[in-house]
């Protein structure tokens, strides 16, 4: 063993060099790359950053107790947006209990019962991946034509705006529940076959449980994104002045967005100022959402 | 070394090694600890003196015969996967199923209990009689049959749950109205799991080691009460000293169930079972020239072994090829 190792170590070997054997131009080209992507991340901080900034600076005179808890009115300093929050609220409300069944019904179908060779189930996944894309005015103009008038004739109540817009998020809810549901292993739903369980057993007791902290985190940011829609609810006819709170699916609502738009087209200055502070609590919800959103997928989340 | 997630706890006897992390960055073949290759050598022995024995006794006896396949051929897409596979399987046997890659064993175990429906385009031919019930009738539930013929698979795959909720998901799919506890706990003596876990049923399954949680599928698998258990290389993911214990694991089982094993171990296949079926590739049997499965011989292990009939069986398992 020894002499093996000796005579291995007189043997010439080639000197090793571990500098770098690229030239300048290599340096420049990694350097100006890097600084390139640093540069994208820096823009989108940036616009961030200087949409807060603005509110913030221009709304915090009436970013204050009073602006929650009073009621739209034709004097900037009195105005609120109590009426606004609580539409919102409401539409939230009809989303989650619209869309979120629905759209995992429909992820369940296309990932564990659909035939997918099938040119109908084809079909189906292409449309979904579409009318993720249309946008969000299409759909007010859906709202508009089926619901608010036409064969439903709701008016513009904030049951058919909560309908809207759960037609506007089914779509992405559906693709973030398929995604969820796809990461569940297949050996999760064959072991449960293998015990006896029906497909459905199977499925309800072991690969949507495993899929739901996936699919709460999909559907929140789908939701979050709804929240701030203006303009299917501005299509829709959702009343701007509303000194009251929704207190039933077929009420007259305002909602935070058409606040804001509202407020931002008067020449009253001091509408802009509340504008800006209506802006922040949006911003405040939204990413409270979020911020619920990212805690979920860090505290459930399953590695196989 | 690797991270132990606190709530492991070690057997007594033989240890199981931390085989396996989730990233699959393990050191594969870590070898035992000196204590470890002791206990091995000492359980392979002891273990061996009681498969002689159980031959001896199975040579004379005229066994049930559980399934008879009759001429059972698989197709994907139409597209022969596996051909002519007559055999019949033994009551309270361990029969091993063994070839090189792609020769259909795993395709044959999965027609046992109807697993190969869950695939598209997958079609069996020929029939397979389940005490004398053919299982591919037009009256026979594939639920039903899975009930009555566990499985367990390559890769452990217990359930994101707690041990207790893995062993207790067949039963209660089942409408099982007994004392749960009881039979949970009953499932995992008897896949010698219990002394590991006793402490913390409510523990996520997940945090167990390769090894336990094979166990933990196997007394899961237990738990639903079967008649037959297909294991489908049930060691290839675990370290010799894992693959040891479920070897006894099968050993011991065997009294009550029978077993049939898919495995790509020819020692494993000469250790644990009785009769071993060898299957192997034929090259071109269609007009389109797609290799197929062919079951080559079928006998007792120790004839397979030492005694085969057919010259591409001595040539596999002397290790001449595949």
């Amino acid at each position: 063993m020894s002499t093996l190792r000796t005579q291995k170590d007189a043997s010439t070997t080639p000197p090793v060099s571990l500098t770098s054997r690229r030239g300048w131009w290599h340096r420049t080209r990694d350097g100006a790359f890097r600084g390139a992507v640093t540069g994208s991340v820096l823009v989108g901080l940036a616009v961030l950053v200087a949409l807060i900034v603005q509110s913030l600076v221009e709304g915090w005179p009436k970013l204050n107790w009073n602006l929650i808890t009073s009621f739209p009115s034709s004097f900037p300093e009195k105005a609120g947006i109590q009426s606004a929050i609580f539409g919102t609220f409401w539409m939230v409300g009809i989303v989650l209990v619209v869309a979120i069944p629905i759209g995992v019904g429909a992820a369940i179908y296309m990932e564990q019962f659909a035939d997918t060779e099938a040119w109908y189930n084809r079909f189906i996944d292409v449309i979904i991946q579409n009318l993720a894309a249309v946008p969000s005015i299409v759909y007010g103009i859906l709202g508009l034509a089926f619901l608010a008038r036409g064969f439903l004739n709701l008016g513009p109540v904030v049951l058919t705006a909560g309908l809207t817009l759960s037609f506007l998020v089914l779509p992405v809810v559906i693709i973030a529940s398929r995604e969820a549901l796809r990461a569940v292993p297949s050996s999760i739903l064959d072991g449960a076959l293998a015990l006896g369980a029906t497909r459905w057993q199977g499925v309800s007791r072991q690969v949507l449980p495993a899929a739901i902290p996936g699919i709460a985190t999909g559907s929140i940011l789908a939701v979050s994104r709804a929240i701030g829609e203006a303009a299917p609810l501005l299509l829709l006819g959702a009343l701007q002045f509303i000194t009251f709170n929704p207190t039933g699916l077929n009420s007259s609502f305002t909602a935070l967005p058409i606040q804001i738009f509202n407020w931002v087209s008067r020449p009253n200055v001091g509408f802009h100022v509340a504008a800006a502070a209506a802006i922040i609590v949006l911003l405040c919800i939204t990413l409270l959402m979020n911020a619920v959103a990212i805690w979920l997928r860090n505290r459930f989340q399953q590695t196989w | 070394m690797i991270e132990r997630p606190m709530s492991e706890n070690r057997g007594a006897v033989v240890m199981d090694e931390p085989e396996r992390t989730r990233e699959g960055s393990s050191d594969a073949g870590v070898a035992p600890e000196a204590g470890a290759d002791a206990v091995l050598q000492e359980s392979a022995k002891l273990a061996e003196v009681t498969r002689e024995r159980r031959r001896q006794v199975k040579k004379d006896a005229d066994a049930e015969t559980v399934f008879e396949l009759k001429d059972v051929a698989v197709t994907y897409g139409g597209s022969y996967a596996v051909q002519g596979v007559s055999m019949s399987i033994r009551k309270n046997e361990i029969t091993a199923l063994i070839g090189p890659s792609g020769c259909g064993k795993t395709t044959v175990l999965r027609c046992l209990n109807r697993t190969n429906d869950l695939i598209q385009g997958a079609k069996v031919h020929g029939q397979v009689l389940y005490h004398d019930i053919d299982l591919y009738g037009p009256k026979v539930e594939p639920v039903e049959v899975r009930r009555r013929i566990g499985m367990v698979f390559q890769k452990p795959n217990p359930f994101p749950k707690s041990i207790y909720d893995n062993v207790a998901f067949g039963p209660r799919v089942g409408g099982f109205k007994g004392n749960m506890d009881e039979l949970v706990e009953r499932s995992l003596r008897r896949a010698a799991l219990w002394d590991e876990v006793k402490r913390d049923l409510k523990a996520s399954a997940m945090a167990l080691s390769g090894g336990q949680q094979q166990r933990l599928c196997i007394a899961r698998c237990i738990a639903v009460e079967p008649d037959v258990i297909l294991m489908d290389e049930p060691c290839s993911a675990l370290d010799p000293v894992s693959t040891l214990r479920i070897e006894e694991l099968m050993d011991e089982l065997v009294s009550e169930y029978t077993i049939i094993i898919v495995t790509h171990n020819m020692q494993q296949a000469a250790r644990v079972s009785d009769r071993t079926g060898f299957f192997t590739v034929a090259e071109g049997q269609d007009e389109k020239d797609h290799r197929i499965g062919i079951l080559v011989e079928y006998d007792l292990t120790p004839t397979v072994f030492t005694n085969p009939s057919d010259p591409r069986t001595e040539a596999y398992v002397t290790g001449r090829f595949g």
